[in-house]
């Protein structure tokens, strides 16, 4: 115990002489939460349409006015021709086109339903598909707007019409940050507590250093407690930080408590430091730490559903989250910012956080050796 | 001279693959005494040097240092060395007083204690000035010094030196070898690797490594009269001649 504070005494010293990571701990959560938020929105807005209208009637005319009225659109060209509005999708002018056929108000009266051609420009596979459902709503918008026109003459025979109205809970008016926030304050837990973790103890190996530990009594539980608690006690302040910055920038503050976002994160904070253990029981090298963390980190932010959202990932890489701790905090995290979900209503996630505390340290102890084989 | 072994090895071999890095040696090391260990780059003086201190395990071969297998009681061990590496071993951004007492605090000394060795030891290395100084601040030869003085802080039965006096200057390496003097004197057994022949005539004994093995081992005033050279640099030059390993 004595020994273990002895330790404990040296590293914090050592962190607090070291500005990269006192930056690290205070820069990064505040530009990270600054800029993130605000670049990282999903919303698509300014989709280029052309619109190749051949039929020049009134009800085309009111269609394209429709489409231009929607603050998603932005009408960047008229084209006599399909082809014409082609090569201006090759110059990235354009996203969208939408073919007027020759006859369409026409055969919308007599035949009462008629066809339009839609073209979307999928290099960007987000912003063409978001692009032509937008467009498919304000189209199936104008339909509704006819038909009832229509309807209106024999008052008598109304068709019982279904009317769909949508109401977004917890986040009505789809805040971005609100969203972002809790997603990016676990990526910084996860920063700190791994990597920092891992660089720290592979420095160690390249001074030699750590064969200088290697050689004095001390228990391996001890060197690792040594290592784990100063970069948890780290971890917890950098939350702290995240949190100050999220309601001083964003007003934003945990629907649900402070608390439970504290005891989910001292908890996930020992599994991270348990991969950042193992990380530097692999490596030799600060480079080979630092390459290993920054694959690792994609993977935990892609399959952790800060930007894309699990359940919209193929069944096989849904599967893959579940062994992704970051993707557990981020949506607790959420949950509580946003919902203000209680301890109870996430357990089975805090069991879970607790599996990976165990496993990951356990892994990390059985692979660590004060005696090269 | 007290006749009591301190370190003892058997047909001690560590294997890397096909490599072998240290074959089959075997000798003892009596309390107290200073005993050099000789040999090229490459030899396999700091593999073996890194078996008895618990770093590395034996292929094979008997080996026991203060009493404590290698195989089984390697913690035990730890207890009773001092080591300083090739590698300089202190903290950078700690201070000198800060290196004394974390080491001394791990190898359990307690903090009342600590607190008088850790001034008596800046007293004698005449570092009072210095003391609250980053140790990375200092020059090479001091912080050899203090690395030395913390290596043998607890009173370990043995120490082990990795060529300690690599790099300085030779006023300091004469001190240095006071240092180890002192040491062996207050019946601390050192055991030291060194490159530089003037420093095996200081020790009591030595022992050549050649390739691996052991190729000779006595007195440096026995080695010389069986070379039939004048100095210590003679038989290291006939032995290293054979060698077939360099770096």
């Amino acid at each position: 115990m004595n020994k273990l504070l002895f330790l404990l005494q040296k590293e914090f010293k050592q962190i607090f002489r070291n500005p990269t990571i006192l930056r690290m701990i205070i820069i990064m959560p505040i530009l990270q939460l600054i800029l993130l938020p605000l670049a990282a929105d999903y919303e698509v807005k300014n989709i280029m349409v052309s619109v190749v209208d051949l039929d020049h009637s009134p009800y085309s005319k009111r269609l394209i006015q429709k489409i231009d009225a929607s603050s998603y659109f932005k009408l960047v060209e008229y084209s006599p021709s399909y082809k014409k509005s082609l090569e201006t999708v090759g110059d990235g002018k354009t996203d969208l086109i939408l073919t007027i056929p020759r006859g369409f108000e026409k055969t919308l009266i007599k035949e009462n339903s008629t066809k339009l051609h839609l073209a979307a420009d999928a290099v960007n596979g987000i912003r063409g598909g978001l692009g032509s459902t937008y467009l498919t709503q304000v189209v199936g918008d104008f339909n509704r707007e006819i038909r009832e026109e229509w309807l209106v003459m024999p008052r008598n025979s109304e068709i019982p019409q279904i009317e769909v109205t949508t109401a977004n809970w917890y986040n009505p008016h789809y805040k971005y940050p609100l969203f972002m926030v809790p997603g990016i304050l676990v990526v910084l837990v996860t920063m700190v507590g791994a990597f920092m973790t891992a660089l720290n103890i592979v420095a160690e190996k390249e001074i030699g250093t750590i064969e200088q530990l290697n050689v004095t009594p001390l228990k391996k539980h001890e060197f690792i407690l040594g290592k784990l608690i100063p970069f948890w006690v780290l971890g917890m302040v950098s939350i702290t930080m995240g949190i100050v910055v999220a309601f001083v920038i964003f007003r934003i503050l945990p629907v649900g408590s402070f608390l439970t976002i504290y005891a989910f994160s001292a908890v996930y904070l020992f599994g991270v430091l348990g991969i950042g253990l193992l990380i530097s029981t692999f490596s030799d090298t600060q480079q080979q730490a630092t390459l290993f963390a920054f694959f690792a980190m994609m993977v935990f932010i892609l399959l952790g559903g800060l930007y894309t959202p699990i359940e919209g990932m193929p069944r096989w890489s849904q599967i893959l989250t579940y062994f992704n701790p970051p993707a557990y905090l981020i949506k607790i995290v959420r949950a509580i910012y946003i919902k203000g979900s209680v301890f109870s209503d996430l357990k089975n996630d805090f069991y879970v956080l607790i599996a990976f505390a165990i496993g990951f340290n356990g892994l990390a102890i059985l692979n660590y050796r004060k005696r090269m084989a | 001279m007290m006749s009591e072994i301190v370190i003892h090895t058997e047909n001690l071999t560590r294997k890397f693959g096909d490599f072998v890095a240290v074959n089959t040696i075997s000798f003892d090391v009596k309390a107290g005494e200073i005993f050099g260990f000789l040999g090229a780059n490459g030899a396999g003086k700091t593999t073996a040097m890194k078996i008895l201190c618990g770093l590395l395990s034996p292929t094979s071969g008997v080996a026991s240092v203060a009493g404590f297998d290698v195989y089984k009681e390697n913690e035990q061990i730890k207890e009773n060395i001092g080591y300083m590496s090739q590698k300089f071993s202190l903290y950078e951004n700690l201070t000198v007083r800060e290196n004394i007492r974390f080491f001394g605090g791990i190898y359990g000394i307690d903090r009342k204690s600590l607190k008088v060795k850790s001034e008596e030891l800046i007293q004698r290395l005449g570092l009072g000035l210095e003391a609250d100084k980053l140790v990375g601040s200092l020059p090479l030869g001091w912080k050899q010094k203090i690395s030395f003085s913390v290596a043998i802080l607890h009173n370990p039965k043995v120490v082990f030196l990795d060529e300690p006096t690599g790099g300085v200057d030779p006023i300091t390496r004469r001190q240095f070898w006071d240092m180890i003097y002192e040491a062996s004197a207050k019946g601390i057994t050192v055991f030291v690797t060194t490159h530089y022949m003037d420093e095996a005539e200081y020790c009591d004994r030595v022992s050549i490594m050649v390739d691996g093995a052991i190729a000779a081992m006595g007195k440096p005033s026995e080695l010389k009269k069986q070379f039939a050279v004048e100095n210590m640099d003679g038989v290291f030059l006939q032995l290293a001649r054979g060698a077939k390993r360099s770096e």
